[in-house]
C-alpha cells in the first residue's frame, strides 16, 4: 500500500463522495420515500454501517501495512462493535416492557413483537 | 512494494513508541465504541417516553441535521487530506487542512448549540422527560468529544508550528486524525438512529 506516496488522495475523494451520496440516500429513504417504517429503519441502519466502514477503511488507514496490516485496529473495532451490538440489542430485549408506544411502530427498531404486558407501573 | 525499514514509511510508525501509541489509541477507540453503545442503548430503550414534552418528530428538522452531517463529513474528509499532506512531508499543507477541519468542526458545534437552545425553548430540556434526557446525554456526549477534539487540535497546531514534523508530532497528529474520523463514525449512527428514525417513527 503506497498510499502515502501518491500525489492525489483518490481514496479519500471516493470515500467522501460515497459518504455524501449514502447520507443523501438515507435522508431520502427516511423523509422522501413511502416505504414501510420497518424497511426504512433496516435500510438506513445498513447505510450507516456501510458509511462507518468507509470511514474506518478509507479514512482511518485501518488496513495499511504499517499498522500490522490492520490486524490490531480491525480486532479493536470488531470487538468494540460486537460489544456495542450486544449492549444495544440486550438492553432493548430486557428493558422493553410495560410500555406501549403511541406511534404505529415501536420506537425500538430491533423489537420484533410488541409486548403487551400490563405490569402495573 | 519492498519491505519497509524504519527509515522509510510513515513518520508516525517509525519508532516503537509511535507504533505502541497508535495501538493504544485503537484500544481507547474500542472503549469509546462501548461507551457510546451504552448511551445508544439507553436512548433506544427510552425512545418514545416523552411524557408531556414535545415528541422528537415535532422538533427535529431535516435541514439543520443534514447541514450538521455534511459539516462533519466534510471535516472528516479534510482531516484525511491533512494526513495525506503530512505523509508527503508538507507541514504547511497539513496545518492548512487541519485549520479547515477545525473551522468545519466549530461550525458543527455552533449548529448543535443552536439546536439545543432551540429545543429547550420549545420545552424539551434535559429534565423534561426520559426521552429528552437520553437524547441530550447521547448528542451532548458526542458534542463534548468534538469540543475536546478541537481544543486538542489547536494545541497540536501550536506544537506543529514550533517543532515541525517529527516522529513525535506526526504520531500525535495521526492519532487526532483517528479520533476525528471516529467522531464522524459516531455521528453517522446518531444521525441515523436518532434523527432519521426520530423523524420517521
Amino acid at each position: 500500500m503506497a498510499e502515502h506516496s501518491k500525489r492525489f488522495p483518490i481514496n479519500h475523494i471516493i470515500g467522501f463522495v460515497l459518504s455524501i451520496v449514502l447520507t443523501l440516500l438515507a435522508a431520502w429513504a427516511a423523509l422522501g420515500s413511502d416505504l414501510p417504517v420497518k424497511w426504512i429503519i433496516a435500510g438506513i441502519m445498513t447505510l450507516a454501517v456501510i458509511q462507518a466502514g468507509i470511514q474506518l477503511f478509507m479514512f482511518m488507514h485501518m488496513t495499511e501495512r504499517e499498522s500490522g496490516g490492520g490486524h490490531v485496529p480491525w480486532n479493536m473495532m470488531f470487538h468494540g462493535f460486537v460489544l456495542a451490538a450486544i449492549i444495544v440489542a440486550g438492553s432493548l430485549f430486557t428493558m422493553s416492557f410495560g410500555f406501549t408506544h403511541d406511534h404505529d411502530d415501536g420506537g425500538s427498531h430491533q423489537q420484533e413483537e410488541q409486548q403487551e404486558e400490563h405490569s402495573g407501573h | 512494494m519492498s519491505a519497509h525499514e524504519l527509515k522509510s514509511g510513515p513518520l508516525e510508525y517509525r519508532t516503537q513508541e509511535g507504533q505502541m501509541s497508535i495501538l493504544g489509541f485503537w484500544i481507547f477507540l474500542a472503549a469509546e465504541v462501548v461507551l457510546f453503545s451504552t448511551l445508544f442503548a439507553t436512548y433506544a430503550v427510552l425512545f418514545g417516553r416523552t411524557a408531556d414534552a414535545p415528541v422528537p418528530g415535532e422538533l427535529f428538522e431535516p435541514g439543520i441535521v443534514l447541514v450538521m452531517t455534511f459539516l462533519l463529513l466534510t471535516s472528516s474528509f479534510t482531516c484525511g487530506i491533512a494526513i495525506h499532506h503530512m505523509r508527503r512531508g508538507s507541514v504547511k499543507g497539513l496545518m492548512t487542512w487541519l485549520i479547515i477541519t477545525l473551522i468545519l468542526g466549530l461550525g458543527f458545534l455552533g449548529f448543535e448549540i443552536y439546536e439545543f437552545v432551540h429545543y429547550s425553548h420549545e420545552g424539551a430540556t434535559l429534565q423534561s422527560s426520559a426521552f429528552w434526557s437520553a437524547f441530550y446525554t447521547l448528542a451532548g456526549t458526542h458534542g463534548v468529544h468534538v469540543t475536546l477534539g478541537i481544543g486538542w487540535a489547536v494545541l497540536l497546531l501550536i506544537q506543529l508550528a514550533k517543532r515541525g514534523l517529527t516522529p513525535v508530532t506526526s504520531r500525535k497528529v495521526f492519532i487526532i486524525s483517528l479520533y476525528w474520523h471516529f467522531l464522524d463514525v459516531i455521528w453517522i449512527f446518531i444521525f441515523t438512529s436518532v434523527y432519521l428514525i426520530g423523524m420517521v417513527v
